[in-house]
């Protein structure tokens, strides 16, 4: 039985399982995103949040169900750079940034534009481009270090490289995997202001751990538990549900 | 710095080319100054090596594919050339046919094989010595990185690659001269190939060669492509999340990698005087790779100079402790493996900066 996408949802998570030899990382998980809408995803470790990234961005081929995105767009039969081509873009929970080139490459590379090697064989940087870059560089404050080598940023910067190369591909919606771990808390503070200046413009789903960001996100909030949604509603609706209490908050 | 010592190489290698071609041929023989015509070919080979180096380094050094078959595309080219040199032969083999090259005749070929026609022709078969390794390249690149095979099993299926190659052209019923290849080869262009100008002239061709490779090879990780290339080398799977195809990245520089790999070859066969199938052994990708980590992989120039060096000292080493040469290379691979990791090249950087 095929259900068709909630009418006007951006995105739409559909009775989605995956299972690893056997192992049911994410069991008949259904999800829906508004177009503009920011939302944190929480669970404990291990509950499949970084997995459900990696079916919405091809990296993972889900047993069953539908991850339709927009109107009709079925991302299971896509593969990951056509995914991005959508307008899906994605923060991994381990930054990774490309270490060798320096700030400033690494923000060019992920500008929107034309992937293929004919187009950057030739390619010459543009004054747009660089207006673009520099403006970037200063949203995520890295404007300094723009000649530096990315291998040599601290680990908080890396952070923010990485969601300054998701802006530069101006997606549609963006996936966030726990962008403050290892994060100072005021590096915590203004990761969340960035995020929501963002939301603004796009859509943004935000998997987190810790929770006094994600109650300074303000946003609805989803709990999976073992692959599955087990509460959803406000911070403070789903921290009162005693479910949730049991599996996660209260350990 | 990087420009610099391309600069440097190109100035070095042209000059010196080009020195030697002069004092081999408006010196006698007898003058403290005169380049024999054996040395001038010994360079020349050198530079043919070097040429497979570069290549190696642009597929190994930038997009971190280790091809330990990278000299199937060198001999490649070179048998393309061996078959146009056959042609030029012509009833001047021991045989004299004018058509069927001594090989075929001893074989009791009636006549030529389908794949031999046209190279009587040199633009044909210079065509084919690029066409051929180009489409080996991207056919077998398109299977590989399409089905995202890396790291060590890409460098064993290219292992493969080149022993079943070995093992074809062995084959008398190939039509390639089997374990004996080709060789007694008379001219070229209608040049004479024993004739010094024509040995002088083929060094300069090759430090020519070996020159534009470098130049298109900087270029080409100079650019844009170049950034990804290196993003893919490090970081394969971010880069499809940003939406590019690693493995049209991949493809391209692979092919345009085997080209360079065939025009080495070209020029290595008139100099050597020989193309047999001992130039697919597994081993000579191996010594490749070895030349490329000696001089500095991911800096092209380095593999140039790895190139030379190894070479250089090989030829010393087999003159003078032929039973030494493996081991020397074994060691010299570890040397560099756990002392240099920039080769010899990041040790010159070091000690200038
Ligand atoms: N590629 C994989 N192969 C096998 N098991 C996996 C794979 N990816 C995730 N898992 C398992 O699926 C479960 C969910 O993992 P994950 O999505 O990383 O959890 P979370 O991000 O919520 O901590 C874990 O038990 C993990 O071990
Ligand atoms: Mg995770």
């Amino acid at each position: 039985m095929t259900i068709g996408p909630v009418s006007g949802s951006l995105l739409y998570l559909n009775g989605v399982s995956v299972s690893f030899d056997g192992f049911r990382a994410i069991n008949n998980l259904s999800l829906v995103l508004e177009p503009g809408e920011m939302r944190a995803v929480i669970g404990p470790n291990g509950a499949g949040k970084t997995t459900m990234m990696d079916i919405i961005t091809g990296k993972t081929r889900p047993n069953e169900g539908q991850v339709i995105f927009g109107a009709e767009t079925d991302l299971t039969r896509l593969d990951e750079p056509a995914i991005a081509a959508l307008g899906i873009g994605r923060k991994f929970q381990k930054p990774t940034v490309f270490e060798p080139l320096s700030v400033w490459d690494n923000v060019l590379l992920a500008l929107a534009g034309d992937r293929r090697p004919r187009f950057s064989l030739w390619a010459r940087e543009t004054a747009e481009e660089r207006d673009r870059i520099e403006e970037i560089l200063g949203i995520i404050r890295l404007g300094e270090l723009r000649t530096r080598q990315a291998a040599g940023l601290s680990h908080g910067q890396k952070q923010w490289l990485e969601i300054g190369m998701l802006l530069a591909q101006e997606p549609k919606l963006l996936l966030v995997d726990e962008p403050v771990a290892g994060m100072t808390d005021s590096e915590t503070e203004q990761t969340a202001e960035l995020l929501r200046e963002i939301n603004r413009t796009r859509s943004v789903v935000v998997v987190e751990h810790d929770m006094a960001f994600v109650r300074a996100l303000g946003v609805k909030v989803t709990v999976l538990h073992e692959g599955s949604v087990l509460s959803e509603g406000s911070i403070d609706h789903v921290s009162c549900d005693p479910r949730v209490v049991e599996v996660y908050l209260g350990r | 710095m990087n420009r610099l010592s391309t600069t440097i190489c190109v100035i070095l290698v042209l000059g010196l080319a080009s020195l030697m071609a002069i004092l081999n041929l408006a010196t006698d023989a007898g003058s403290a100054l005169h380049v024999p015509t054996y040395a001038v070919s010994l360079v020349g080979k050198y530079l043919c090596y070097a040429i497979l180096a570069l290549a190696l380094d642009l597929v190994w050094g930038y997009a971190g594919i280790l091809s330990l078959g990278h000299a199937a595309f060198f001999a490649l080219g070179g048998y393309a050339m061996g078959m146009y040199l056959m042609r030029q032969i012509g009833t001047r083999g021991v045989y004299g046919n004018a058509i069927l090259p001594d090989f075929m005749v001893f074989l009791n070929y009636k006549d030529l094989p389908w794949y031999w026609h046209g190279f009587d022709n040199p633009a044909f078969a210079l065509l084919m010595a690029v066409l051929v390794p180009g489409l080996l390249a991207l056919v077998f690149g398109w299977l590989a990185f399409r089905s995202r095979v890396s790291g060590v099993y890409l460098s064993i299926i290219t292992q493969a690659l080149t022993y079943a190659l070995l093992l074809a052209f062995f084959r008398n019923d190939m039509g390639f001269g089997g374990n004996n290849g080709m060789t007694d080869f008379k001219d070229m262009f209608g040049l004479p190939l024993q004739a010094d100008a024509t040995r002088a002239g083929l060094l300069v061709a090759s430090a020519v060669m070996l020159c534009a490779c470098l130049l298109v090879a900087r270029f080409v990780v100079t650019s844009r492509f170049g950034k990804v290339l290196i993003a893919v080398r490090d970081t394969e799977a971010r880069t499809r999340f940003l939406g590019y195809r690693p493995e049209s990245y991949k493809l391209f520089v692979f092919v345009l990698s085997a080209i360079m790999a065939g025009i080495g070859g070209v020029l290595y066969v008139p100099q050597v005087g020989i193309i047999n199938p001992g130039e697919f052994a597994p081993a000579g990708s191996i010594e490749a790779v070895i030349w490329v980590a000696v001089g500095g992989r991911g800096t092209l120039v380095g593999a140039i100079l790895g190139a030379v060096l190894v070479n250089a000292g090989k030829t010393y080493l087999t003159g003078a402790f032929p039973e030494l040469w493996l081991f020397a290379l074994g060691f010299l691979f570890i040397l560099v493996t756990l002392l240099l990791p920039k080769g010899v090249l990041g040790l010159l950087q070091r000690a200038r900066s």
